[in-house]
């Protein structure tokens, strides 16, 4: 583990850097293809009701004259089962993931982000055991505790979301602590510290607005994988439940089906393939401009 | 380094109890009446209160722990719902067949993966680096179970190359006597030289496979090739060019065996995740390891089960660790 401890170390820039990356990632054909694409996706999945087709087949309307059908220019990604249209429902999909994959990440902040403050501001024993404890869920395989909490909550979306983000925060809590360490010892921490700031003020108004940009950055790297999580565990039937229109549920109900009708299958996993990879593809694009080993000018 | 290796695995204990408490917590804290899921939707009440005493359920949390704790250190991981069966009896069952994917995805990481990471840091910038990158940054993205039943749909229904799923053909496992002698099926049929079970079990493997085996061919190739950048930039790297050692020399022997630390984590690590992604997969191609035990497990609320797969798992994954980090610790920079 120590290997990805490391590239997360190097994630520890300022928020001037961060807008200096931005105009890097710009640069580059594949980045901006891949910004150009999120935009999309979030369009996308903000005017889900426009632009579907049938937005009744999203979720519970039914259209059982034509079950089944192949793409055509009626319904370009073809039927489901129940005939509901695929397009409506990878298009409704765009918004469910976006957003549970916001709230899991945002969740796992909510815990992470104060912790790592307390531990890196306080340092002592405190910090020790609040690490130690980032240790131990950290070395759960990646998705397995996620799919153990997922299990023992009760399967739906909401405890999909709770179950990721439990077994998230960790990370945030690691990248949080290194950056409040370095700037304890900065003058200005020194000097509130000096006058006489109670700790829990320095901890929340001094460290912990100086450390949001590296977790910005991580959590945005994040979203990718929160999402391909989210879809495997609804794939297992742990997360979002019949009718919703999940990537993930719609690939499990399509293995009744696939065999012939492989548009059922391909086109709701197509959708969770591009968007992971637009996400990891900027994420990559970050770690690189951000480490200064990597970076080209 | 016996004092590191000391200190790690004195450190690797504490972390699995830690695992164990968590595991602990989610088995007796979250769910709002274990006794209840144990007997079933339709039990009495009074049914529920003898299960409550039989479980253990009645004590105090801390006697409970110590219990579990017990248990765990003699490898009783409890019943399952739904079969009544020991837990651990049914994941040994299970365990031969989900090896034998994961090996082959590791053999395929280590193979295909760091040779592909080396290439692409010798290239860096050049069209065979993006093409590699591109391909790494793709398989990581890809949602397993999909290329699974892409895969099905290819290879099965429209070509009609591979098998749908299964270890074997439905007629040598009815016509032909399986071997078993360690339960890992292509081990056994080709110690007793039965070619035709060995070919047949080889032909059902290659779909599965390649499924399991794309992500950590990615991850191991990402993370060797931003090891190595980082490692020719070192000092050393440059005497060595300046010795007029051939790039080959250079980049095989000096900068790969630097790198080593790195790649033996990322290599526990994507065990890690292949382990977890059989639980994805498995079920799809009716292969019968501990992937699809959790599924059905999952599918029947059997809570033992999958606590049971849960623990296995995570211990097997800080043991991985910890052997990853033991062959750091042969570095003789990590060593002082």
């Amino acid at each position: 583990m120590q290997w990805l401890m490391d590239t997360r170390k190097t994630l520890q820039p300022g928020l001037r850097e961060v807008r200096l990356s931005f105009y890097l990632l710009n640069r580059n054909r594949l980045q901006r293809a891949s910004l150009t694409i999120i935009i999309l996706l979030i369009l996308v999945a903000i005017f889900a009701p426009v632009i579907a087709p049938y937005p009744g087949h999203a979720i519970s309307e039914t259209n059982p004259d034509d079950k089944l059908q192949p793409p055509s220019a009626q319904y370009w990604f073809g039927t489901d089962e129940l005939g509901r249209d695929m397009l409506s429902r990878v298009i409704y999909g765009t918004r469910i993931s976006l957003q549970t994959a916001l709230i899991a990440v945002g969740l796992a902040l909510l815990v992470g982000v104060p912790l790592g403050a307390i531990a890196g501001g306080l340092g002592g024993v405190v910090d020790e055991i609040i690490m130690r404890i980032t240790d131990v869920f950290l070395s759960f395989p990646p998705l397995l505790l996620a799919i153990a909490i997922a299990a023992f909550l009760g399967p739906n979306l909401r405890n999909a979301m709770l179950a990721i983000a439990i077994s998230w925060w960790p990370w945030y809590t690691r990248i949080i602590r290194g950056q409040a360490v370095s700037i304890r010892e900065r003058q200005f921490v020194r000097a509130a510290r000096a006058i006489g700031t109670p700790r829990s003020s320095i901890i929340f108004k001094h460290i912990l607005p100086n450390t949001f940009a590296p977790v910005i950055v991580q959590a945005s790297m994040d979203i990718g994988g929160v999402i391909l999580t989210i879809a495997s565990l609804s794939f297992l039937g742990l997360g979002a439940q019949p009718p919703t229109p999940e990537w993930g549920l719609l690939i499990s109900t399509s293995r009744t089906y696939f065999l012939n009708a492989w548009w059922y299958s391909t086109f709701p996993g197509l959708a969770i393939f591009i968007t992971v990879l637009v996400f990891n593809l900027i994420g990559d694009g970050f770690r690189e401009v951000l480490d200064p080993k990597t970076r080209k000018f | 380094m016996k004092k590191f290796i000391l200190r790690r695995l004195l450190l690797g204990v504490i972390v699995m109890l830690g695992v164990a408490f968590i595991t602990f917590f989610l088995t007796r804290v979250i769910p709002s009446d274990p006794a209840a899921k144990w007997v079933g939707p339709r039990a009495t009440p009074e049914q529920i209160a003898k299960a409550t005493i039989d479980l253990g359920l009645d004590q105090p949390l801390y006697v409970q722990f110590f219990k579990y704790m017990g248990d765990l250190l003699q490898g009783n991981l409890g019943a399952s719902l739904r079969t009544r069966r020991p837990i651990m009896l049914e994941l040994q069952e299970n365990l031969p067949a989900t090896i034998e994917l994961v090996f082959i995805s590791t053999i395929a990481a280590v193979f295909l993966g760091i040779p592909l990471g080396v290439i692409s840091a010798r290239r860096k910038d050049q069209w065979v680096d993006h093409l590699s990158r591109l391909f790494s940054v793709g398989v990581v993205s890809l949602p397993t179970f999909w290329v699974g039943l892409i895969l099905q749909l290819l290879f099965f229904r429209t070509l009609h190359l591979f098998p749908m799923g299964g270890q074997l053909s439905t007629e040598i496992k009815l016509t032909m006597e399986i071997p078993k002698i360690t339960g890992f099926l292509m081990f056994d049929s080709l110690v007793t030289g039965n070619f035709r079970i060995f070919t047949d079990a080889l032909w059902h493997i290659v779909l599965p496979g390649i499924t399991i085996g794309l992500y950590p061919v990615g991850l191991v190739a990402r993370m060797t090739r931003s090891a190595l950048l980082e490692i020719l930039n070192e000092d050393y790297i440059t005497a060595a060019r300046s010795y007029g050692l051939s790039e080959r020399i250079v980049l095989w022997s000096y900068a790969l065996k630097n790198s080593i630390g790195s790649t033996s984590t990322v290599v526990a690590l994507s065990i890690g995740y292949t382990l977890v992604n059989t639980f994805l997969t498995e079920s799809i191609f009716s292969w019968p390891g501990i992937g699809s035990y959790i599924a059905s497990a999952v599918i029947g609320l059997d809570y033992p089960a999958i606590m049971g797969v849960t623990i296995f798992s995570a211990f097997s994954y800080v043991i991985l660790n910890l052997v990853a980090d033991v062959i750091i610790a042969m570095d003789p920079r990590v060593r002082a």
